[in-house]
């Protein structure tokens, strides 16, 4: 057990030593020079140059990757062009709101997504498992920013229930915390409820043909025991798998839902850096969004083992 | 079947006792659209969608590029049947035009990255040595979220719908290598390659006739889904400014030019949204409805 | 053996009625038409009986089985007539009531030990269930209450087994395990679907002595579907012949067996290979054909003699060894490697057939396939017609594969599913540039008529046909080359009992016609004494015995081939009341230690052609 565990952990390196290294060649395969795009239209010869040297875009590509690499390891992420502040005291500042917003999306989302698919597919052909179908193909189709100016105009603007924009600290009530996250993790949900309602109901579906759930009702299992007893463990390992790939939906969503409500997260940070072309920054937010994805599916691997005896060697 | 006399002593196959042959069936097509109401909703959806796009000059639209400062923000009305945007351009005319953006952002994305896909996934499921090294790269790629690594492509480079184009079939591509290998290494067991082999077929030919039939359908299936991401992505892209340039009239532009406006001015937002939503929705229906179709398992009807 | 025989019929004459199934009728909804599957299936099963229903794919046994649980899918089946279970009407009971009837009053057991345990819970805890759901028993009861089935059934350290997970037993274990979940609450009751067709033929017999002596301590009744009438004969009191969904004939085991009726039952038993039926002859036989409608059966004769003793021999094997590493571990490091064939040696000459035999893990397959150049071999030399193709690669490897060709077991998975047949059979002369486009499809042709199939199937597709119709297909593809020996892996086991014998007629046929040597793998002894020259008995990838067919079955030498000899279930019901005395034993697997140092092993000739190796304490005296 305790070898695949270390396995895992060590899988992870060549992974997210292909992460950085691709993220550090993007500089270099755009065609045309980065510091130019960077610097702007409006930019002097002088302002290019300043940020070549900034970037490093001046030196040998072996050098700078391992120069790069050893800041990375001394978790140095750069400076920011635009506000020469490190990038890792700006990812600090702006941390809290986002890791928030997913961490409340995702609970939401698992909470509501696995007990509708597993519905779905014990009604399986019926009206309800249809609805189910239905809502899953609207939640992939209509795209996190419209959903997010949808609830927000309906129930922020006209009905007023809910906060239009901003955030909240926890620190200043967990009431209030809450009341500002609602609309924006509903709209970030949406497409990750899709997602694990099709995939539970799918797998569940498939688990409920295998023979082992026959010989459960021929022993006289019910109904009730055979969908969470025997069918749900053993379509585990695919709900779990899809929970963990889908953190890639609410990352990327994350940056737009922010933009939507306002928050002032990492996606905002995003978007700014995007805007200001302040490329450290940017450079920053994929690497750090990227570990935290293998980390995430680290942890579901090891999730795979508490779940299915069969994974452990 | 022999016409002659049923010879005791012959090892003919008879009919009797033998079972599981199937008749070949007529017009299975017509019979899958009748059960399958929901494919042929998002067929014709699609295709009404991209006739306007493609015909959209003789659909009553006018320049989309064309500034008018008079007729700012103007609510739908008999003359701008969707309104107008923050300069006054006919938000009809944008929306029609942007299909051909978000239509052919979709289409190309699908097919490179399946092209780019099928390529390294053959090649990976065939060379033993190579499939750890590039699946390990694949993973790698498939480990920054698509919109992060399209955002940090579009960011090193000017906003065009090339470069999108080719920021999203980066991110994508690797699925369908992955999906591919699989097929690949499924098939690779099968009993009638390895006929194949001992029948003195070469590897190319087993390829082509054995391999490659067989990874059609599922890449197809994949192709429609990356279609559909492609759609949003491109449209979240443009939205937060990293995508295709302003002057090209793209839903996600015409939302992101909205956006200061939406809680007075909604229709602007609005109706590219619908247009946006109702295209990835048939695209998906499509996409379900190949599944269905294709994947022997899931074709079971309950 | 007699008075157990007239007191266990005693008995069964006074019995009361245990299952009664009267006019049982069942269809299922498939493309949006109703199919009837079952038709008007009557027959009743007393105390303490074992009934048999027994018949081909398609029949119906099987889901007239589930039919009677109510386990058949609700929306898509329809199901009627009258079951009726120690005096109560199952059909149309609600499921509430359907529940606690399962388990407790019938049982029934399944055909895949592999996948019908549930592989994330432990086994105690599915016994327990078992148990708790029917009965008032606390946690601890049904844990003490479970070691002792476990027992029961024989499976050793029972106590400490109950926390292990399904996937840490082997098959024939697992459908112990089975049996003692059905045994839980002491039903009345036990349906058996094919309980032991997965199963080896060794863990088969003890499976079947396990049913035997458990029913008789239990007084049960037993209810058991197969297709195997040898073990029809040693289990059932009474039998139901079924075909295509209706009833063809039913009655005491013994006079389906020595007096059948109806033309189709004799037809099903002139197929079934008799162990032993072969004594005194050296060449293959033909199975009768039987014609289905009239009952006339045709003497096969013997098979002329095609063997050629003095050509160079078609294929010679020497000293074959062919591993496999198995790597795991945080670095990838062989941590195990399977012997899956050690030292293998042997010749075929022309137009014999060699078959090689035994059970799974023996290496047989393995062998086929490196010979076949499928897998490479670690050492050894493989001679056809005389040059050794063990390293050659390339131009050369191509040109010698025309001589061997080979079909495989699985019908469904050996065409291509997207190419029409006729491609299929063609592929190999295309391969190799034989001929033009309209030469290729007259070969073709030819040879779909060879195997007795019609020439117009060229261009229809292969889920268009049945098993043994696409089997014929590939020995149609096989005989393209004119190869000189065609190897059969496991080429008839997935076929039912009268397409395997009219295959195998088939294939007799072929070999007398064109001289063909086979190298038949199976681990169907009684298949194998029909249509051997020369058997080799192959166990964890070594030979131990090997010689002429005659010699090996009728004076078997090494202890191994008499256990697989006096396992094979024999098609005569006289023989039921022997009790055969069988260890609970397990299949040993060919894995190994990194280091493991192979012994020298030794052979001993008995007589002429007929060698044995020489065997150690591992085998007892």
């Amino acid at each position: 057990m305790f070898a695949y565990v270390a396995r895992r952990i060590v899988a992870t390196i060549p992974v997210m030593a292909v992460v950085a290294l691709f993220v550090f060649s993007l500089l270099f395969i755009s065609p045309g020079d980065p510091a130019t795009v960077i610097a702007g239209d409006q930019a002097t010869p002088a302002e290019v140059e300043r940020i070549r040297h900034s970037l490093g875009l001046d030196r040998s590509f072996i050098v700078q990757f391992a120069d790069w690499v050893w800041r990375l390891l001394h978790l140095d992420l750069g400076t920011s062009i635009f506000t020469n502040l490190p990038v890792t005291t700006l990812i600090a500042q702006r941390i809290e709101p986002t890791l928030s917003l997913m961490i409340v999306t995702l609970i939401v989302a698992v909470s509501i997504a696995v007990p509708v698919g597993v519905i779905a597919a014990w009604k399986a052909g019926t009206w309800v498992d249809r609805m189910v179908m239905a809502f899953s193909v609207f939640g992939f189709s209509v795209p996190v920013f419209v959903i997010g100016y949808v609830l927000a105009f309906v129930f922020a603007l006209s009905l007023d229930w809910l906060p239009v924009q901003g955030y909240t600290p926890i620190t200043q009530g967990i009431v209030p915390w809450f009341k500002g996250l609602i609309l924006p993790s509903i709209a970030l949900g949406c497409v990750y409820i899709a997602l694990i309602a099709r995939i539970t109901r799918a797998t569940m579906l498939e688990v409920l043909q295998q023979d082992y759930i026959r010989t459960a009702r021929a022993k006289g299992v019910g109904q009730k025991g055979l969908l969470f007893i025997h069918a749900l463990k053993n379509a585990a390992v695919p709900i779990v798998t899809v929970i963990g790939i889908g953190i890639a939906l609410l990352i990327g969503g994350a940056v737009v839902t922010e933009s939507v409500f306002a928050i002032p997260g990492l996606g905002r940070l995003t978007v700014d850096a995007i805007l200001r072309r302040d490329y450290p920054v940017i450079q920053g937010l994929v690497l750090l969004f990227s570990f935290l994805y293998v980390i995430v599916n680290l942890a579901v691997d090891l999730v795979y083992t508490l779940v299915d005896p069969r994974i452990r060697y | 079947m022999s016409s002659q006399a049923p010879d005791l002593t012959s090892s003919a196959a008879p009919d009797r006792g033998d079972h599981h042959a199937v008749p070949a069936k007529r017009h299975p097509w017509l019979l899958f659209l009748r059960r399958h109401p929901t494919v042929a909703v998002g067929g014709i959806l699609l295709l009404l969608i991209a006739f306007a796009a493609i015909a959209a000059p003789f659909l009553g639209t006018t320049d989309p590029t064309k500034v008018n400062t008079i007729m700012r923000t103007r609510a739908p009305s008999a003359q701008h049947w969707f309104g107008t945007d923050v300069l006054g351009r006919d938000l009809y005319s944008r929306i029609l035009y942007g299909a051909r953006v978000s239509l052919l952002v979709g289409f190309t994305v699908a097919v490179l990255s399946s092209v780019c896909g099928l390529v390294v996934g053959l090649f990976a499921g065939f060379s033993r040595r190579m499939d750890a090294f590039v699946m390990r790269i694949m993973d790698g790629l498939m480990s920054i979220p698509s919109i992060l690594l399209a955002v940090a492509l579009m960011a090193l480079n000017r906003g065009s719908v090339g470069n999108v184009i080719f920021a999203i079939t980066i991110a994508e591509f690797p699925r369908v290598a992955r999906l591919v290998r699989g097929v690949v290494l499924s098939l690779r067991e099968q009993p009638y390659v390895d006929a194949a082999v001992t029948s003195g077929t070469s590897l190319p030919r087993i390829v082509v006739m054995h391999i490659l039939p067989n990874t059609v359908a599922p890449m197809v299936v994949q192709a429609t889904y990356i279609c559909a991401s492609a759609m949003i992505t491109e449209a979240i892209l443009s939205f937060i400014g990293a995508g295709t340039p302003p002057i090209v009239p793209s839903w996600g532009n015409i939302m992101a030019e909205g956006r200061a406006l939406w809680q007075v001015k909604f229709y602007i937002v609005l109706f590219p949204a619908i247009f946006l939503s109702l295209t990835v929705l048939a695209v998906n229906l499509v996409g379900d409805g190949l599944r269905d179709a294709l994947d022997p398992r899931f074709a079971k009807k309950i | 053996m007699t008075d157990v025989r007239t007191a266990h019929e005693a008995r069964l004459r006074e019995a009361g009625t245990v299952l009664e199934v009267k006019d049982l009728d069942v269809s299922f909804l498939r493309d949006g038409t109703w199919r009837n599957v079952v038709r008007n299936l009557s027959f009743d099963v007393r105390e303490r009986e074992t009934v048999a229903v027994v018949g081909e794919s398609g029949s119906g046994k099987s889901v007239s089985s589930l039919a009677i649980m109510g386990l058949l899918p609700e929306l898509t089946s329809r199901v009627s007539g009258s079951v009726v279970l120690q005096g109560r009407q199952l059909l149309g009971l609600p499921e509430k009531q359907m529940k606690t009837v399962r388990g407790r009053d019938v049982s029934m057991i399944f055909q895949e030990p592999m996948t019908s345990l549930n592989p994330v819970l432990t086994v105690g805890f599915q016994l327990c269930e078992a148990l708790m759901i029917h009965s008032a028993m606390s946690r601890e009861q049904a844990e003490a209450e479970a070691v002792r089935l476990l027992d029961k059934v024989r499976i050793p350290a029972a106590k400490a087994r109950l926390h292990e997970y399904p996937h840490k037993f082997s098959g024939g274990m697992r459908q112990r395990v089975m049996i003692a979940m059905a045994l839980a609450c002491k039903p009345k009751m036990l349906i058996a679907d094919e309980p032991t067709t997965a199963l080896d033929v060794t863990i088969q017999a003890e499976i079947l002595e396990l049913i035997k002596s458990l029913q008789r301590d239990e007084g049960m009744s037993v209810l058991f579907i197969t297709h195997d009438m040898g073990v029809v004969a040693e289990i059932a009191d009474r039998t139901v012949v079924m075909f295509n969904g209706d009833i063809i004939e039913k009655g005491s085991t013994e006079n389906i067996f020595e007096k059948p009726a109806d033309p189709y039952t004799k037809a099903l038993l002139s197929a079934v290979p008799r162990l032993g039926s072969m004594q005194g002859r050296d060449r293959p036989l033909r199975f009768p054909v039987v014609d289905k409608t009239t009952g006339t059966s045709d003497v096969p004769n013997e098979v002329a003699d095609t063997v050629r003793g003095s050509e160079t021999p078609v294929l010679q094997v020497g000293n074959l060894t062919t591993r496999f590493d198995i790597t795991s571990g945080l670095f990838s490091r062989v941590t195990g490697r399977v012997h899956a064939v050690e030292n293998v040696s042997f010749s075929v000459r022309a137009g014999e057939t060699l078959s090689l035999v035994g059970e799974s893990g023996c290496g047989k397959s393995t062998t086929g396939r490196s010979i076949l150049r499928l897998v490479t071999p670690q050492a050894g030399s493989i001679l056809v017609a005389g040059r050794d193709i063990s390293s050659m690669q390339g131009a050369q490897l191509k040109e010698m594969r025309r001589n061997l060709q080979t079909i495989f077991q699985d019908p469904f998975a050996s065409l291509n599913p997207r190419l029409s047949v006729g491609r299929s059979i063609a592929e190999p002369l295309v391969a190799y540039g034989k001929g033009t486009a309209a030469e290729i499809r007259d070969r073709v042709a030819y040879l779909l008529e060879k195997v007795g199939l019609s020439p117009d199937m060229a261009t229809r597709f292969p889920h268009e046909f049945s098993g043994g119709q696409r089997q014929r297909i590939c020995i149609a593809r096989a005989l393209a080359l004119e190869p000189k020996m065609i190897i059969a892996d496991e080429a008839v086991s997935a076929l039912d009992v009268s397409i395997k014998a009219q295959v195998i007629n088939l294939m007799l046929d072929l070999q007398a016609e064109m001289g063909l040597a086979y190298l038949f793998i199976s681990h169907d002894m009684a298949v194998v004494e029909r249509v051997s020259h020369r058997v080799a008995v192959m166990y964890l990838g070594e030979i131990v015995e090997i010689g002429p067919r005659r010699a090996v079955f009728e004076n078997p030498i090494h202890p191994y081939t008499k256990r697989l000899l006096s396992a094979v279930p024999i098609p005569d019901p006289r023989q039921r009341f022997v009790s055969k005395e069988l260890a609970a034993s397990e299949i040993k697997s060919p894995v190994r230690a990194p280091d493991y140092e192979v012994p020298p092993r030794i052979y001993r000739e008995v007589s002429q052609g007929h060698s044995v190796q020489v065997w150690g304490e591992e085998w007892g005296a």
